[in-house]
């Protein structure tokens, strides 16, 4: 397996208060990687690190062994975020707005994509007209589209019904058995953790405690924070 | 008449797309990037979507006269001048109601269009479509300003008939020649025209 990202010593601070703390990680090309951890133990401001959304306090975050990637190796990465904010456009301006970011409009494509998540009927609808499920798949059909070679998701499925849970879970299964889309999900869903990743990791305020593959980690925890927390004895 | 509505709209309109041409895209890096002084630039520009037409008009007076710093221009009494006043006049209501407008867009798109590959400029470009409404208010608003305006143009321009007399000028020499309906008729026109241009302007909005 070929290392895709490499962090070392990254620590990140917000207005001096400390949110990451990050020794070592390597994120293998291929992989479907989940971090879990409760809401506010940094899970979110590590996606937006891997995303060059945001500069560490300190360490290096390397892509493709590099540590400043260019924006053509930035545009292989993009995130779907917990709440998508839509443009006041139709679905499909934009399912089509990354494309178009590149020059690279492309009808057939958007529609396929749009299809793909049950939202052909919509794709000439105000985006902003759409309930949170179908808004959702929008955003994960925004990022889709552009054919990432990383795919970060952040809590794509929170407060969804289970209709729009079941129907996301497994595009994302498809993207990454299928096409090989490197991907890194954030959730605080030890199910669905544990349904979809090869690789797990609990994260704890700002530092993670364990990783490791999905069945060592929900069988054989090491630590035993891990082991509360999958067990649901953490309270958080 | 024709005359003094097509020097009006002249005049007006070429001041309208200077001030919305420099002013949209500076009102966005002042939302959008870090600025140095902001705070003070901010107040600077508030203060100056306030500024009295007719203190404009004077500075603009003194630039261009003679003796003045621009005298070389040749621009007194001309419609350069006037149009050098409005834009002064409109450039402060352009930049500080569009940096509003871009500051309302939620911050967190900036964010989820950047991670979608937007380039800083793209990010602006964007974030200004988003707030198209704010920024069609904002050239509206300008347009309004410096239309309805007399004080600025009368000094700079003069109202000389045949060259540089507008419909607010000509309102107030035909109100001191007591002549009130044709006032009233210039001050309709001036009410129409400014009807059919916000028309148009919101428009743009709808696309």
């Amino acid at each position: 397996m070929t290392t895709l990202f490499h962090l070392s010593h990254i620590r990140h601070n917000y207005n001096g208060r400390f949110v990451l703390d990050i020794d070592d990680l390597a994120i293998q090309r291929g992989e479907l990687f989940a971090i879990v951890g409760p809401s506010g133990a940094g899970k979110s401001t590590l996606l937006r690190l891997l995303n060059f959304l945001e500069s560490p306090s300190a360490g290096i975050i390397r892509y493709k062994d590099q540590a400043t990637p260019p924006l053509d190796l930035t545009r292989q990465i993009t995130t779907v975020f917990q709440h998508p904010i839509l443009l006041h456009r139709s679905v499909h301006e934009n399912v089509e707005y990354g494309l178009r970011l590149r020059d690279q409009r492309n009808d057939k494509q958007v529609d396929e994509i749009i299809a793909r998540v049950g939202l052909a009927a919509f794709a000439a609808s105000a985006a902003d007209s759409l309930s949170g499920g179908e808004r959702q798949r929008i955003a994960l059909a925004r990022a889709l589209v552009l054919n990432p070679e990383v795919l970060l998701l952040d809590e794509p499925t929170a407060n969804l019904d289970p209709h729009n849970v079941s129907l996301i879970e497994s595009i994302i299964r498809e993207e990454n058995e299928q096409r090989g889309t490197t991907i890194l999900l954030v959730t605080h869903n030890v199910f669905q953790a544990k349904r979809l990743a090869q690789r797990v990791g609990l994260m704890l305020n700002g530092k993670l405690i364990e990783v490791g593959a999905t069945k060592d980690f929900f069988e054989n925890p090491k630590d035993e924070r891990t082991r509360k927390f999958v067990d649901g004895e953490m309270i958080y | 008449m024709l005359e003094i509505i097509s020097l009006t709209l002249f005049v007006s309109g070429v001041a309208l797309i200077i001030a919305t041409i420099i002013g949209v895209p500076l009102g966005a890096v002042l939302a959008l990037r870090r600025v140095m002084f902001k705070k003070i630039i901010t107040l600077i520009l508030y203060t100056g979507m306030g500024l009295p037409p007719v203190v404009v008009g004077l500075a603009v007076y003194i630039f261009l006269s003679r003796e003045g710093a621009l005298g070389w221009l040749g621009w007194l009494f001309t419609p350069s001048a006037m149009i050098t006043a409005q834009v002064i006049i409109a450039l402060p209501i352009v930049i500080g109601l569009t940096t509003s407008a871009v500051e309302n867009v939620n911050p967190e798109l900036r964010l989820q269009i950047r991670s979608l590959g937007a380039t800083p400029n793209q990010v602006m470009w964007t974030i200004l479509s988003e707030a198209r409404s704010g920024v069609v208010a904002a050239i509206v608003a300008a347009f309004g300003g410096i239309i309805s305006e007399v004080g600025a143009v009368m000094l700079v321009g003069g109202n000389i008939e045949g060259s540089t007399r507008v419909l607010t000028t000509a309102i107030v020499l035909e109100t001191r020649k007591g002549d009130f309906g044709l006032a009233l008729a210039l001050g309709g026109v001036l009410l129409t025209l400014t009807l059919v241009t916000n028309f148009f302007l919101l428009r743009l909005n709808k696309r």
